[in-house]
């Protein structure tokens, strides 16, 4: 599968069928700070990405002066 | 996973809820967690007139299109800091959005208004740019509400940024700032507008996903002067503790409400006055925004060995 990281922008390729969770397992990235996308469809950390599929990892946190 | 609501497949998990939700009840327990905020802090009055900040982002397209649909009457407020190819890109967006919805919107360029783009502040004052950057929205944005004749102004200002910001000040027994850290200013003198947050109880994660089940287009990129900023560090810090215990996060920021911040509002005695250079709320006789802009208008003259200080014309 590919995955689309967003910040910084690079795209990663990962063998196999996966969860959404272990996707960001194995990417170190905190479930808790981005939205997983495939397409326009949001994607929940039990659904599964499949080997010829590509997703995106949208950045959430931001800010410096608030 | 099935929305908690319907049980159609959800498209967001929220797990300090227990819950997840298909994009329709999402969009839905947003709004009203929006609503329910607004209503318990007493932060808008019905038919009040309402000046949102707004910089392009998630955060305040959130807020503003929440607003909107909940029907508030509502007036954007831009602020272009004047930030590289950053800044262009947000106004982009937010200009976009206003005409979208045929809503008004106020647009202050800093550099015309003071004459110093926020780069150009900081590498005058010597300030880190995003001290320079939130003294200069906080003044700004007051200023406009008051010649507005707006009675409140809303700032997209969410869980993670109060949580990482009372971190920060729980750090450094910052008591001052955390009086200061509720989710509503109220107006305490004549030459302040009353502030709310009602974004409080949502997460950045959360508008993110209400922005894209909206189809509200922002301004995806950081701002560049944000990168290693201390913030930033806090909300990593605070959202490692969420992934391993859900609820942290809101628990932290609710409970400093509940439990603490009343024991330290009783002791809060700051008597404002006027500033002396532009009339504006403060505690000392010149505000922090003119002693600021005063510094940055010293430019540092060199003839031969001597060095001095002089002061530029203000700008017009």
């Amino acid at each position: 599968m590919k995955v689309l990281i967003r910040r910084p922008r690079r795209e990663v390729e990962l063998p196999g069928r996966r969860r959404v969770r272990d996707v960001l397992k194995e990417l170190q990235i905190n479930p808790e700070t981005v939205i997983v996308v495939r397409g326009e469809t949001l994607l929940t950390s039990d659904d599964v990405v499949g080997e010829e599929e590509r997703i995106e990892v949208i950045p959430a946190i931001s800010g410096g002066a608030r | 996973m099935k929305c908690s609501t319907c049980q159609a497949k959800a498209a967001i998990e929220i797990r300090r809820h227990n819950a997840a939700f298909c994009g329709p009840c999402f969009l839905a327990h947003l709004e009203r967690q929006v609503q329910r905020t607004i209503e318990s802090e007493k932060m808008l009055a019905a038919g009040e007139r309402v000046l949102v900040a707004v910089s392009g982002g998630k955060d305040s397209l959130c807020l503003w299109e929440v607003l909107r649909r909940l029907g508030y009457e509502t007036t954007g407020l831009h602020l272009d800091l004047g930030i590289g190819d950053y800044s262009p890109e947000g106004r982009k967006k937010t200009e976009a959005y206003a005409e979208a919805h045929d809503l008004p919107l106020q647009v202050i360029e800093v550099k015309e208004e003071t004459g110093f783009s926020i780069p150009e502040l900081a590498g005058r004052t010597r300030r880190p740019p995003c001290s320079g950057c939130g003294l200069s929205k906080r003044y700004l944005m007051n200023r406009a509400a008051l010649e507005g004749g707006f009675p409140v102004l809303a700032t997209g200002h969410n869980l993670d940024d109060v949580a990482a910001t009372l971190l920060g000040n729980v750090l450094h027994w910052q008591v001052e700032q955390l009086t200061r850290m509720t989710p509503v200013r109220p107006a305490s003198h004549p030459r302040l507008v009353k502030t709310v947050k009602p974004l409080i109880r949502i997460t950045e994660r959360e508008a993110v996903a209400y922005c894209l089940l909206r189809g509200t287009d922002y301004h995806e990129d950081e701002c560049p002067n944000a990168a290693g900023a201390t913030l930033l560090l806090y909300k990593d810090i605070v959202n490692q503790i969420e992934a391993v215990s859900p609820g942290s996060k809101q628990a932290f920021y609710q409970e400093f409400g509940k439990r603490v911040r009343p024991h330290l509002a009783a002791s809060e005695t700051v008597t404002l006055r006027e500033c002396e250079a532009c009339g504006q709320a403060t505690t000392g006789e010149v505000c922090a925004y003119c002693r600021m802009m005063e510094r940055a208008r010293q430019v540092t003259v060199r003839r031969g060995r001597v060095t001095r200080t002089v002061l530029e014309v203000p700008p017009a």
